[in-house]
């Protein structure tokens, strides 16, 4: 594989991620608990979208066989998604999404923060602009989970429920694979591991404040890397792709 | 009118540039304050309208009644002496 390549897929599993979230968090639209809630979740899943179509079109430049962003996102199948599993998960309820959102952002400012010193000018221009609404997204999601945490029993509850539902999902965030090795060497993306050390610091503290208690499960769930995805992914892809699969020509 | 159970109301001032006034763009629900400024921020600027927001809690705000409208307003609707338009503007000077 030479470096192209391992670049393609990394830019690409960036776009991936963005994309399949920023569906998932637009099923939010119409259902939040309150109208200004509604508004900032819908408003966070179209950061995503934007996102996703920044990585997206670099990386069909990457690519160079004309595939455009659009054939990226609507003409793969669901093997061919390098998401992690915790963006494809069910919106869940407001602690789940709140949880979710609070444990991604942290991961994302960290990611994020390091690829804005890329070595590739291209990804680093993106990830200059991804943090600030990094930042916000963070900001957003730890006063929720101070709310819910600190709150009623039932929130509190529901926030645990939420958490120990996702950890197993976490390590997957910071699964390298050999073809990172050689985006690291040429100084493009970082150690993940010292991503995971400074996140696993951040996490804690914060749950910690709030008395919700970090499951002990070393069990994690893993698969995105080589296409493999719950079975939550093809049900989003089916519905995100109908209109494009069905109308190949469609224009609005 | 049914009780509103969302919270409290607060008032959301925006400012569109720097030095500007902050103008009142209307209200939104919150529990606290900080909760209230996230609230505006994606509610009043999600189109690249603000520079900086005030929210200030509903019921902080003192308002003249409908009744005391006649008492407050109608002696100045004569007074047209109080406007500056007497004076020779100096060259320049583009808002006075």
């Amino acid at each position: 594989m030479t470096r192209q390549d391992a670049l393609f897929n990394y830019v690409l599993k960036l776009g991936d991620q963005s994309l399949v979230y920023g569906h998932r968090m637009s099923e939010w639209c119409s259902k939040a608990p309150m109208l200004e809630e509604d508004l900032a979740l819908t408003n966070i899943a179209l950061d995503y979208i934007g996102r996703a179509r920044a990585f997206l079109s670099y990386a069909a430049e990457l690519e160079g066989k004309s595939r455009s962003e659009d054939d990226l996102a609507y003409k793969r199948g669901e093997r061919e998604f390098y998401n992690n599993l915790m963006v494809e998960l069910p919106i869940g309820d407001f602690a789940f999404t709140m949880a979710r959102q609070f444990l991604l952002s942290s991961y994302e400012y960290f990611l994020f923060t390091g690829l804005a010193q890329s070595k590739d000018e291209k990804l680093a221009a993106i990830a200059n602009k991804v943090i600030k609404e990094v930042r916000y997204h963070w900001t957003h999601s730890r006063d929720w989970l101070m709310r819910l945490g600190l709150g009623t029993s039932v929130s509190h509850e529901k926030l645990q429920r939420a958490i120990d539902e996702l950890w197993i999902y976490t390590d997957e965030l910071f699964e390298t694979g050999p073809e990172d090795q050689l985006l690291k060497s040429a100084g493009i993306v970082f150690n993940m591991d010292e991503i995971k050390t400074v996140w696993t610091e951040l996490v804690h503290s914060i749950l910690k404040e709030i008395d919700i208690t970090i499951p002990e499960t070393t069990f994690s769930q893993t698969g995105s890397r080589l296409g493999i995805h719950t079975e939550h992914l093809g049900h989003l892809l089916a519905e995100m792709q109908y209109l494009v699969r069905a109308y190949p020509e469609a224009r609005w | 009118m049914s009780k509103d159970t969302q919270l409290d109301l607060w008032e959301v001032f925006i400012q569109a540039k720097v030095g500007g006034n902050h103008v009142h763009a209307g209200s939104v629900h919150a529990s606290d304050g900080k909760m209230a400024l996230q609230n505006a921020r994606d509610i009043y600027t999600r189109r690249n309208e603000g520079s900086s927001i005030w929210v200030v809690p509903s019921d902080c705000i003192v308002a003249s009644t409908l009744s005391d409208t006649e008492m407050f307003f109608d002696p100045s609707a004569d007074k047209i002496y109080r406007h500056p338009t007497f004076y020779v503007l100096p060259e320049g000077a583009k808002q006075i």
